[in-house]
């Protein structure tokens, strides 16, 4: 796996994350097992970038040290990673909202599972208030990406240091057990090098890493007692945020166009509700999805667009009903919104939806 | 001697540590903390290590101390301190990394990460003020609080049944494989301050040449929360913690 092979492979979600960051130039993985995502850690194990790349590998002793590693590791210019599942992220908000605070940039993944609580080690998708919410104390905004393959979990790595990076903030890639555990073909992004210290220097004139000669101290802090100093620091994150929902909105749309009833789904909902979407074409009823692929920014304008011409919106989740909350905000009441999803580690079925679309719009 | 004479520069006995900036302390009067961050200053001057420090400051009194010494920082969530730290040493490994923290930092919230930094014998240098008790946030009981002391949530004295016993985390690093030296110092006397700075340059002299992990406790003083008076409150440290935070070199496998 050391070569620029672009051969297609088969391999486990998880596995694709791994060996997604050993070629993008990631600089240091510090994580905590935990079910269903610990072959992100196993294979790093197994495949030693210390010895090729130079990529860090530490197990950390839990998830509130991991996060605090890169939280360390991203203060220092690097590009620094951990990954989690569920309860392991609801460890990590305290790290995550010190990024914030300090304009740290770090990928953070979750490979979610259900809850509340230890719940149980099937999939979900209940951590997305946690996700798009913030998660921690404070007025803050984690970038969020939602894949729905193998393939995206390989290439999100990259695109999400690369966001993290340039509005310096911390971003996620929010998976679940099915993407993490399920195998499908992948072909590996490829090998690009770990920066130099030139070019972290230049990259990152923040970052903490020695002072020289021609710079003040660099003081990676989220602290400021100050109040109106506070303030501008508050008021200065949210114009970035308003600037990342401006720029950096991302979505897939299949059969839109003509649609009568659109199912917006994310992740593996998604790949299950296209499934429902292609049987009910047959069946002569027009359906089309809507994937957000980045849940913060949420594709609020285009899901405007679309309620503005149909009769009504379904949003499938593995959860209690959660995205649809910035679906009806984004509807704003233009059409009839409803949510259908399970939990408990339980996953929809394509008849499942199709019965719930029924039920909700053609009954 | 004339006024020409003294200022010679030949006749210079001491400077501020050029590293020392002009910021006002926010430390209280009699407390250990400016010498102790006199001492790092100094050390990391004379090691040449001004461009390649990084320090990690923790939450407690010493939150600020980015604001005194001119190096780079990275300011820790309560306790956490350990974990940054070791991450910027691996990714860094050329670089001088120590953390400063207090007990309630260092010895409670952060247990974990001390431990286990220590224990991975990352090359880190971790400097610890002992005051036994928190500071910043007014005077509560603290892990380091000694048996019968008075803080603000043990009003009538620290009791073991009500609130165990005080924690000598030193000793327990002294135990662990990855350490390299562990020793604990005070700064109260001229004497003192020059033994504890030998300690701060050896323990940052070893973390550079990869010798594992090291643990610098320095037994100090905490005036306001003690509500004692400077010299009383040295007088204090020496007559209560010293017996039970006894000083002098824990661990050194420096030393054949």
């Amino acid at each position: 796996m050391s070569d620029n092979n672009q051969s297609i492979l088969l391999m486990k979600g998880n596995e694709a994350i791994a060996h997604a960051a050993i070629r993008c130039g990631c600089d240091g993985y510090f994580g905590y097992p935990i079910t269903p995502q610990s072959e992100i850690l196993e294979t790093l194990a197994a495949e030693k970038p210390w010895e090729t790349t130079g990529m860090v590998v530490v197990q950390a002793e839990s998830e509130v040290a991991s996060i605090n590693m890169i939280y360390g590791g991203g203060g220092a210019g690097k590009r620094v990673m951990t990954s989690s599942s569920s309860p392991g992220v609801a460890l990590m908000q305290e790290g995550i909202t010190y990024m914030a605070g300090a304009e740290i940039p770090a990928l953070i993944v979750n490979v979610q599972r259900g809850g509340p609580g230890l719940g149980t080690i099937q999939p979900s998708q209940g951590d997305y208030f946690q996700a798009t919410r913030g998660g921690g104390n404070g007025d803050y905004q984690v970038i969020v990406l939602a894949p729905a393959s193998v393939q995206e979990m390989a290439d999100f790595v990259d695109l999400a240091f690369e966001l993290a990076f340039k509005y310096r903030n911390p971003a996620m890639i929010l998976a679940d057990g099915i993407i993490g555990q399920m195998m499908e073909k992948v072909v590996l992004p490829p090998f690009k090098p770990r920066r130099t210290e030139e070019e972290i220097r230049r990259e990152c004139p923040w970052a903490s890493i020695g002072r020289t000669p021609d710079r003040e101290r660099n003081v990676i802090t989220s602290l400021e007692l100050n109040p109106s100093a506070m303030e501008s620091r508050n008021l200065h994150l949210q114009e970035k945020y308003a600037q990342i929902r401006r720029d950096e909105v991302r979505f897939e749309e299949t059969m839109t166009e003509d649609a009568d009833y659109i199912i917006v789904a994310f992740g593996s909902a998604a790949r299950i509700a296209a499934k429902a979407i292609s049987i009910c074409r047959a069946n002569g009823i027009k359906v089309g999805l809507l994937r957000p692929i980045t849940l913060f920014p949420f594709p609020t304008l285009r899901i405007q667009q679309l309620a503005e011409k149909v009769k009504g919106i379904l949003c499938v989740e593995i959860n209690a009903g959660q995205m649809v909350q910035d679906v009806r905000l984004a509807s704003e009441g233009r059409c009839p919104v409803a949510h259908y999803g399970r939990m408990g580690g339980i996953v929809p079925t394509p008849d499942d939806i199709i019965n719930a679309l029924t039920n909700e719009f053609r009954g | 001697m004339t006024r020409n004479e003294i200022i010679a520069p030949e006749n210079l006995v001491y400077h501020k540590p050029t590293l020392m900036n002009d910021n006002h302390m926010h430390y209280c009067p009699g407390c250990s903390h400016g010498v102790v961050h006199k001492l790092v200053a100094e050390v990391i001057e004379e090691m040449g290590l001004t461009d390649h420090a990084v320090g990690i400051s923790p939450v407690g009194c010493s939150v600020f101390a980015y604001n005194y010494i001119d190096i780079d920082w990275q300011e820790a969530a309560h306790g956490r301190a350990p974990a940054i730290a070791t991450a910027i040493k691996r990714l860094w490994p050329d670089r001088l990394v120590f953390t400063y923290q207090g007990d309630g930092d260092l010895a409670c919230i952060g247990t974990a990460e001390t431990i286990h930094a220590l224990n991975r014998g990352e090359n880190i240098t971790i400097i610890f003020i002992n005051n036994a008790i928190y500071g910043m946030t007014g005077g509560q009981m603290a892990p380091t609080t000694l048996l019968g002391q008075k803080t603000s949530t043990c009003p009538y004295g620290r009791q073991a049944d009500l609130h165990g016993y005080p924690l000598k985390i030193t000793e327990i690093a002294a135990t662990l494989e990855g350490t390299c030296y562990v020793t604990r110092q005070s700064v109260q006397t001229v004497a003192a301050i020059r033994k504890a700075k030998a300690a701060i340059r050896k323990a940052f002299e070893n973390s550079m040449n990869g010798r594992g992990s090291n643990l610098v406790e320095i037994v100090s003083t905490c005036s306001s929360g003690w509500k004692l008076t400077p010299v009383e409150a040295n007088k204090w440290m020496t007559e209560h913690m010293f017996p039970f935070y006894p000083l002098g070199d824990l661990k050194d496998t420096t030393i054949e």
